[in-house]
This record gives structure tokens, sequence and C-alpha cells, in this order.
């Protein structure tokens, strides 16, 4: 069972792994990043038992790209430094050294992935794996960010660093044009060796299956290509292992599935978000609203306890007030009687001392009148 | 004719504005020359100078005129400094304003100017860089308005930040607005800030991540301690604790710097603020630490940790997350602000070191050392030149807006 197989398992049962593998799949299917499998694309086979670095795959590739022709062909001192594909060179040859046995050349060009890192990278989908196929550019979108060249696992495609109106990325085509006027790709045709076979990827891989079988010994049992990242258009046999050729050692899962399980998880956040955060502000505001009501009860608790102390105190107050009244009255009275009885008394005292004066002054001589 | 007041109100005011500027305008060249010339002046007008003869011959060499780039090597410090860095020191904007409007921590209030300002400035400036790393920057927008590439993490990322800078045009507004007294417009700006906060949170959670998982793409180029299907989560998270250091730090300065332009209720609040990010910023910080830990051990990449790769991968861990982690809160619980200050300074320089190690000093790492890439002087020089502008905006902008302050007029306002 493969990764896709049980992701889709995981699909028919359960719920998040529903939405996330669900989502990535679509997510790749919508750019047209993965073709399904056709029975009659084409591919290449290299052969590097049959390959003798005679580079006139660099020239034929130069001539039906208009590039300017290889330097130096013939020269055997080019294969000393390991030279990759270039702005100005699509394809090149290296010469790989062995401690026993002839050295091994080994062609480099775009592998023409099946499902390719480059195409579901491109953020404006400049690229396209055709049903054909080639994986194509369209040099008409590319903003140049250079996400492919991070993304290729071959690290194949190429920049114009130094154009300034118009730089482009430049690889391999696997010659679609001359495709589809019923041409072999450039290199192939001029390959002298059969190092190169052009053909309907099925049959390439038949093929290659056949040779291991038939030549025991002869080489690695292991096609480059047949299941690395997903698969490519290109297949590589070779008498050492694949690494030893500077070919990178990779896991069978394509690359655009690396990234779609990260693509699939973003309607869930957008879904999930806006529901937790307006959850998160309903609890803040709540707790707000909570805190003020409590507030506002504790200082209306405050203020009718504070009132019905006052009143009580006022009505205390009031009370002894009266009291104070009435004792006051009282004594104020009491002190009334006391100084009217006082002045009655005096006021008896005195006329009867009038009286008696009176009296005295009448009796002896009756004078006092006049 | 008779307007709807909105637009009369807007337009007299625009009136106003314009016939204020024109009076104005004759004197612009005093403007420039009143400019003190301190040394920090000095230095920034150098500073620009260089840039705008960086950016002559960025447009006129080329990409590879000026750069180390290569084709093996295509992303450099503009991509691994400007944009990773710069977007996630800019999370302080989502981070700040989701704490004060949506977590209810309306103490913060005094920090979410700054913070939005600083993040819309952010923002603004990885578009800038963006300018100069891209082959034909005059077809940025392609990917939003001709052939949307939607299996892309890089589609995800243009949208997304494209869409956040103009949430946070918008969030960033209402300062503008108080200057030039649009008091209908702002209300009503005012009005949006509960959608428009969760929407940039929203935003804000895709991009972090998505700038993580553009290296899902590379398991054969990134070395398999930072390598991990979690990136994307790892990038969101440091994230947070990214845009809370800046935050500190970058009030930090301010206090340093610009101390006359703050009101009595910012001088106030920034105590407070500090000791609650530098918490979060600790708490979310052991959070990652445990994650990276576990991702290290579900790998199981112990074996990695006696190279010297794996010393990077401690220094960055140990020395730059769980130090400042414990600095924090250490900071906070004895309430040492000098502490906190550091910390969040160490907390930067770790944002810095991981991106960097994530998509420049750890990527290709199989690659011997003459194909490795290192920037080019011009390099450093525009990135150097892309920070400065951005310094020099906020203080422009701290200067003529109320940022740090209260606008006296609109104290109502929050």
């Amino acid at each position: 069972m493969n990764r896709r197989k049980f992701l889709q398992l995981l699909g028919i049962t359960g719920g998040a792994a529903t939405a996330v593998s669900m989502g990535a799949r679509k997510a790749v299917a919508a750019s047209g990043a993965r073709v399904e499998p056709d029975r009659n694309a084409v591919g290449v086979l290299h052969d590097s038992t049959l390959c003798i670095g005679c580079r006139r795959c660099e020239a034929a590739c130069a001539r039906v790209n208009n590039l300017p022709p290889p330097k130096d062909l013939g020269d055997a001192a080019v294969f000393d430094a390991k030279r990759r594909p270039e702005v100005d060179a699509y394809t090149v040859v290296n010469r790989y050294d062995r401690n026993a046995g002839k050295p091994i050349f080994r062609k480099m060009q775009c592998n023409h992935c099946l499902e390719p890192a480059c195409a579901s990278a491109c953020f404006v989908r400049a690229f396209k794996k055709t049903p054909e196929g080639p994986v194509v550019y369209d040099p008409s979108l590319c903003v140049g960010c250079r996400y492919c060249m991070i993304a290729c696992p071959f690290t194949i495609p190429a920049y114009d660093y130094h154009k300034v109106l118009n730089p482009l990325v430049h690889k391999c085509t696997l010659c679609a044009p001359r495709l589809a006027e019923g041409k072999l790709p450039g290199c192939v045709e001029i390959c002298p060796t059969g190092a190169l076979v052009f053909g309907k990827r099925t049959e390439l891989l038949d093929l290659a299956r056949e040779r291991i079988r038939k030549t025991p010994g002869l080489y690695e049992d292991h096609i480059y290509g047949e299941t690395e990242v997903g698969g490519t258009s290109w297949l590589y046999l070779s008498p050492v292992p694949h690494a030893e050729l500077g070919q990178p050692e990779l896991d069978t899962t394509s690359i655009p599935e690396l990234t779609s399980g990260a693509l699939g998880a973003v309607p869930m956040v957008a879904a999930l978000w806006p529901v937790l955060l307006t959850g998160a502000y309903a609890i803040s505001k709540r707790r707000d609203r909570i805190a003020a009501e409590e507030e506002a009860a504790a200082v209306a608790k405050a203020v009718s306890e504070a009132e019905s102390k006052a009143a009580e105190e006022l009505k205390k107050a009031l009370a002894k007030a009266a009291k104070e009244k009435e004792s006051a009255l009282a004594k104020a009275a009491q002190e009334k009687d006391a100084a009217v009885a006082k002045a009655l008394a005096e006021a008896e005292a005195k006329a009867a001392k009038t009286a008696a004066t009176e009296a005295a002054a009448h009796e002896p001589d009756g004078k006092g009148e006049r | 004719m008779q307007y709807p007041s909105v637009i009369r109100e807007t337009l007299d005011s625009a009136r106003n504005q314009a016939a204020l500027w024109r009076s104005r305008l004759p004197s612009f060249k005093e403007l420039l020359l009143s400019i003190p010339r301190t040394p920090a002046n000095i230095v920034t007008a150098a500073i620009l100078a260089m840039g705008a003869l960086l950016t002559l011959l960025r447009f006129t060499l080329g990409i590879g005129g000026i750069s180390n780039l290569d084709n093996v090597n295509p992303w450099g410090i503009w991509i691994g400094f400007d944009l990773l860095c710069g977007v996630a020191l800019a999370a302080g904007g989502y981070t700040t304003s989701a704490a004060c409007y949506l977590f209810g921590l309306k103490r913060y209030h005094g920090a979410v100017r700054p913070a939005i300002t600083t993040a819309f400035l952010g923002y603004l400036f990885v578009v800038v860089a963006l300018h100069y790393d891209v082959g034909q920057p005059w077809r940025l927008v392609y990917p939003i308005f001709v052939s949307q590439g939607t299996t892309s993490v890089l589609f995800e990322v243009g949208l997304c930040v494209f869409i956040y800078l103009c949430v946070l045009l918008v969030e960033w507004t209402p300062a503008s607005l108080e200057w030039l007294g649009l008091k209908t417009i702002r209300s009503f700006v005012v009005k949006l800030t509960l959608p428009l906060t969760i929407l940039g949170v929203i935003l804000s959670t895709m991009h972090q991540s998505s700038l993580g998982a553009l290296f899902l793409t590379s398991p054969g180029k990134l070395h398999p301690l930072w390598y991990s299907s979690f990136l994307p989560v790892f990038f969101f998270v440091s994230s947070m604790f990214a845009g809370m250091s800046m935050v500190l730090f970058e009030g930090g300065l301010a206090h340093r710097f610009l101390h006359h332009k703050m009101d009595e209720a910012h001088l106030h609040s920034s105590r407070e603020i500090a000791l609650g990010f530098a918490k979060a910023s600790s708490f979310v910080m052991a959070g990652y630490l445990c994650m990276r830990l576990f991702d290290l051990a579900m790998n199981n990449n112990w074996a990695y940790l006696g190279t010297g790769y794996g010393l990077l991968y401690l220094v960055e861990l140990l020395g730059f997350v769980a130090l400042p982690m414990l600095l924090y809160a250490f900071g906070v619980r004895e309430k040492r602000f000098g502490l906190i200050r550091a910390a969040s300074l160490m907390a930067v320089l770790g944002i810095v070191l991981n991106r960097l190690n994530v998509c420049l000093i750890a990527f290709n790492w199989q690659l011997p050392a003459d194909e490795r890439y290192f920037p080019s002087i011009m390099e450093i020089g525009l990135s150097v030149f892309i920070v400065t502008m951005i310094i020099t905006a906020y203080r422009i902008f701290a200067h003529f807006l109320p940022m740090l302050h209260e606008h006296p007029e609109y104290k109502d306002a929050h």
C-alpha cells in the first residue's frame, strides 16, 4: 500500500484526516500539477554503460534550442570539473571516475517528473506537465521568484541572473516543439551509441528491466527515475549505485505531496479561527460584563447599607434631639414656674412691705399724703 | 450641488489640508534643511544614498550584477533576512491587536498603535525588498491577478501578504486620519476593528506558517535537524514570540529615543505591557522548545547533535530560545525590566538565526564549500538599506502621527 492509498483509506475513515487528505489531493489536482498517468506518455532512457562522453548530445541540444554551441568539444579536460545545466546549456555530460574500471558518463538535464515540483511550486503556473510527457514553461508568466529552483529535487532550472529586462528560467523542454512535429528530441536523434532511447515510458521501463535481467552483474538493480519523487520521464541505468553518479537519493513521495498537507490545512484554518477567536472575544466580553455587573452590585449593596445605616443614625439622632428638646422644654417650664413663683413672692413681699410702710405713715400724723 | 455629509466633510477637509500643504510647500527645502545634523541622521542619509546607488546598479546590471546568487543558491539574504525575518518580526501587529481586542487585555492598548505601525512598515518593506529580489518585479501582481498557482505555497504566502498589507493599512489609518482631521471616516474605520483583527490573525496564521511550508519541498537540501514536516507549525508558533519580543525590543528603543513623544498613559501602561508580553513570550517559547525537541526525538536525529550543524542547532535552541525564555521568566518574577529588554533582543536575534539557518545556512548543507552561498557586500548593503528605510519611516511617523500618544481630540477613541 502506498502513501496515497493510505491517505485515501484514512479519508474514508477519519474525520480530520478526511479534510486534510481530501483538501490536499484537490489542491494538487486543481493546478494540473499532477496529470493522470498517461500510458502513452513518452520519456528517455539513458544507459550509462553505453555512453562514451562524446557530448554530441550537448551540441545537438544547443543547435535545436538556438543556444551557443558548447566550447571545447572533444577536449577531455572539460570533464575535470563537474558541470550543471545553465541558461545557455540545457544538458551537460559529466564524467565519474572509478577506482577500478572505465569512467562512467552521465547525462544531466531536466528529468520531467511525473509530478513536477516546479509546477506545484510555481505561483503563476508557468510550468505545466503535459499529458505527452514534457514539463513545459511559459515565459510570459514568470515573475522570477526562483522558488522552482528551490523546489526542484535535482536542482535543474537555471536563471538569467545577468539580464535586466526579461530574465527567465531555462531548462530542457524534452524538445516538446519537435515532438509535436513528430521528430525525436535533439539529443536522442544524434546519439551515436544508442545510450539514449526515446519511447513510451512504460515500454522504456520494460526495456530497462530486460537489460538488467539479460546481462546479470552489469547493472545496478535499480532504474533511477522509476519511483524517485513519484517517478520521472527520464530513466537511468548504471553499473554503479546512482549516488556515485551524483544523482540524489530521493524518497518515492512526490514533492507536491510534501506541501499538499500544509496547503490542505489552509481552508480549515480559515474556517476554524473565526469561531475560536469570536469565542475568545465573547468570553472576554462576558468576563468584562460580569465584572462590571458584580462591581455595580457591590456598589449598590454598599450604598444601600450606608443609606440604611445613615437612616438609623438619623432616626437615633432625631429621637435624641426630641428627647433633649422635651427635657429642655420641661426644664424651661420649671424654671419659668419657679421664676414666676419667685416673682410673685417678691411682688407679694414688696406689696406687703409697702402696705406696712404706708400704714405706719398714716397712723402717727396723717400727713403722709401731701 | 449637494453631497452627503460624509463626502462633503472629506472634501472640505482634503481641500483644507491641500491648502495647508500648498502654503507650506515653498518651505519644503527648509524643512529638509531643518533636520538636525545629528550623527544618527548623517549615517541615515549616507545609507539612503548608498541604497539609491545600489538600486541603480540592481536595475542596470541585473540581480547577478550585485549578488552572489546562482543556480544552486537561488535565494539569498534578500529572502532569508528581508522576507523571512521581516515577516516574522512584524508579527507583533497581530499578536498585540489580538491580545488587546480579542482576548480582552485592554491595558495593552498603548502598545497596539506602535505595533500596528511596525507591522505595516515591516510588510510594506518586505514587498519593497521583493522588488529587488524577483527578476521581473513589474509582474509581482501576476500571481494574484493574472495566473493563480493555487498549488504553490508561495501563492498562499503572496496572497495572504497582499491582503494582510491591505488590512494593516486600514488598521493603521486611524492615526493618519486623526492627523488629517477626518472624523467621520475615522470613526467608521474604528468600527471595523474587530473583524479586521480576526482577519489579521487568520491571514497571519496562514502566511507565517506557509513561510515554513516553503521549505517542505526540499527534504534533500535542508539539513535534517531543521527539516521537519512540522516546519509550518514551528514558523507560526515562533512568529508569536518573535512579534511580542520585537514589540518589547522596539518599545525599549522608543523609550530611549522617543521618550518626549509619549504621553502619560503610554508611559504608565508600558511597564505593565512589558511584564505581560514577557510572560506570554516565555510560555510560548517553552512550548516551542518542547515541539522542537519532540521533533528531534521523533525523527531520531540525535546523532547529528555531535556534528558542526548539531552545535549550531544547540546554539539556536539553547542559546537563543531557552536562555531568553528563562531570562523573561526571571525578569517578570523579579520585575527587572533590564533583563526583559535583554531577553527580547536575544529572542529577536534567535528568530533571525533560525530563519537564516532554514533558508541559507543549513540549506544545501551537503554541497562542497565552494558551491555554498555567502552574500556579497552589495547584497548586505541593500538589506541594510531596507532596514534603514523602515527605521526612518518609523521615526517620521512617530514625529508626525499620534502613535506613541493619544490625539487630544480622540481620547474616547478606544
